[in-house]
């Protein structure tokens, strides 16, 4: 545990955004798969192919000697996945009830909801960003120069476990948390918005950025798995680090640090 | 400690007891729904301030790779519908009546008659997929302009041929509507080909609608009237259409 001075780490508005976003990306996930239920398949380019295959990833089920079996074709490769894809708690149905909001199916419900969280994420990244762009916190998440160059000594570091806890991020922090922030929402956002037919009058360049309707909702689907990713790794490296200081400067700003040279 | 589990555990928890908190929201009246569908004329202002009149992006002939997948309904059968598709849509007859100073009643030769537009545009539907298509027809708006709608007009509605539904207090036909901005809009079209040949029945013969910057449940088919009106709340629950009567959107942008 660390032993040294408690430093004023995270301001109010990223405490406050980080709930949020928390709060937010929950919702958008698993309303997110209530959607993708609907037509549980991934495509590449404009349109979905019906009479030819443009699929990176279908689910479906099957009927067998031994009832229904659910498939899923990742690549064109079949994979088994009865009781958690294509058919799960005795029904047809992609992702099971448990990771879908609403836990039935309601595609009307799920946009709905989608769509309110889409809003609280969107505003609050808007104001996050101006909010630290005024009080330097922005500039806490670029890496420098002198933070590149002790990345390989940070890789090895992290690799072994052993954590620092500095009143600074240290490289690894700074290169996840902007490419979450600066990457992976802004991408999120833009191909979301690709997918609307209205959107699409507004802005047809987003289209020809991602190379089409269907391929931007392969994105952003993958970036979804993306985010997932980065939640996992972040609440074992919370504790990893110790959950309680983790927790402490999340909610109140405070963090304890090392307190020797790494200050 | 308490505190931090349950920040921690939190969000796993709900995830494994299967989101059953949030199910009350398919209820149509409950509060929580209330809150979440708050957004909705946000949501719609702000892809109208966007988008202005901008058009839907249109696609060249290679870019038609496949037939228009149909969905909805694919078969009318009542009797009336049966007896004309089996003469070609001969008596086909499009009434546009309501609030206009010149009721019509068009027969396919008529709408063919007059200038016609065709564009080659992707259809998305609201479960996720998507159809590029040809389609040809004629601008809803100089049909409107034939009818000469009243200055209190502010929709034009669709009933259609097509029983959505069956339930013990009889047929549910489909219905939808749009804004006089949309009806208006260059490319909103009543379709009567598709892909170069006449519109197929599954697509919805001998007349649908397209609102290309709007999602599929907006684009009627099987349309044999059009009423324009100054309000929604008479026409179904109340919402302007079959869909949005059931908990989609009304203005269907994204």
């Amino acid at each position: 545990m660390p032993q040294g001075p408690v430093v004023y780490r995270q301001k109010l508005a990223t405490r406050l955004a980080h709930w949020l976003w928390a709060v937010s990306l929950f919702f958008l996930m698993l309303t997110g798969l209530q959607i993708f239920n609907a037509f549980p398949s991934l495509h590449i380019g404009q349109e979905s192919g019906f009479d030819y295959d443009n699929a990176i990833l279908a689910i479906g089920a099957r009927e067998t000697g031994s009832g229904l079996q659910g498939v899923t074709r990742i690549l064109g490769t079949e994979f088994d996945t009865t009781g958690v894809l294509g058919v799960s708690g005795g029904e047809i149905r992609a992702f099971p009830a448990a990771l879908t909001i609403p836990s039935r199916t309601s595609l009307a419900t799920g946009r709905l909801i989608h769509f309110f969280f889409a809003w609280v994420l969107v505003g609050t990244l808007g104001v996050w960003l101006l909010a630290s762009a005024v009080n330097g916190h922005l500039s806490q998440l670029v890496p420098t120069f002198a933070d590149l160059k002790a990345l390989p000594r940070d890789l090895a570091d992290h690799a072994r476990l052993r954590i620092h806890h500095t009143a600074g991020y240290n490289v690894l922090q700074k290169l996840a948390y902007a490419s979450v922030l600066f990457l992976a929402l802004p991408l999120m956002i833009l191909t979301g918005l690709s997918m609307s037919p209205g959107f699409n009058a507004a802005a047809p360049w987003l289209l020809d950025l991602f190379q089409g309707r269907q391929t931007a909702r392969t994105i952003h689907f993958l970036t979804m798995l993306g985010l997932l990713g980065f939640f996992v790794v972040h609440m074992a490296m919370i504790l990893l680090a110790g959950p309680l200081n983790e927790m402490r400067s999340i909610l109140t700003g405070w963090y304890r640090t090392d307190g020797d040279d790494h200050a | 400690m308490l505190d931090r589990r349950r920040l921690l555990l939190g969000g796993a928890a709900l995830a494994l007891s299967g989101c059953k908190v949030f199910d009350s929201a398919t209820e149509p009246d409950s509060r929580l729904r209330a809150l979440f569908a708050g957004h909705e004329s946000l949501t719609r202002s702000a892809q109208r301030a966007v988008m202005g009149d901008r058009l839907a992006p249109e696609f060249s002939e290679a870019d038609i790779r496949q037939g228009q997948r149909p969905n909805g309904s694919t078969d009318p059968d009542s009797a009336d519908y049966r007896r004309m598709a089996g003469s070609g849509f001969q008596d086909y007859r499009l009434t546009v009546a309501g609030l206009v100073d010149h009721p019509q009643s068009l027969s396919l030769a008529d709408l063919t008659l007059l200038p016609s537009r065709t564009q080659i545009t992707r259809h998305d539907c609201v479960e996720g997929w998507s159809c590029i298509a040809k389609w040809q027809g004629v601008p809803l708006g100089t049909v409107l302009d034939q009818a000469r709608p009243k200055l209190m007009a502010r929709y034009a509605v669709f009933h259609c041929f097509d029983a959505i539904e069956r339930s013990l207090s009889g047929e549910v036909f489909y219905y939808e509507s749009i804004d006089l901005i949309d009806a208006y809009h260059p490319q909103t079209i009543l379709a009567y080909a598709m892909n170069g040949a006449a519109l197929p029945v599954a697509n919805g013969a001998p007349l649908r609608l397209r609102v290309e910057r709007q999602l599929g449940y907006k684009m009627a088919k099987y349309v044999h009237t059009i009423e324009l009106t100054d309000s929604l709340v008479d026409l179904g629950s109340g919402k302007g259409s079959y869909w949005a009567d059931r908990g989609y959107e009304w203005y269907a942008g994204i």
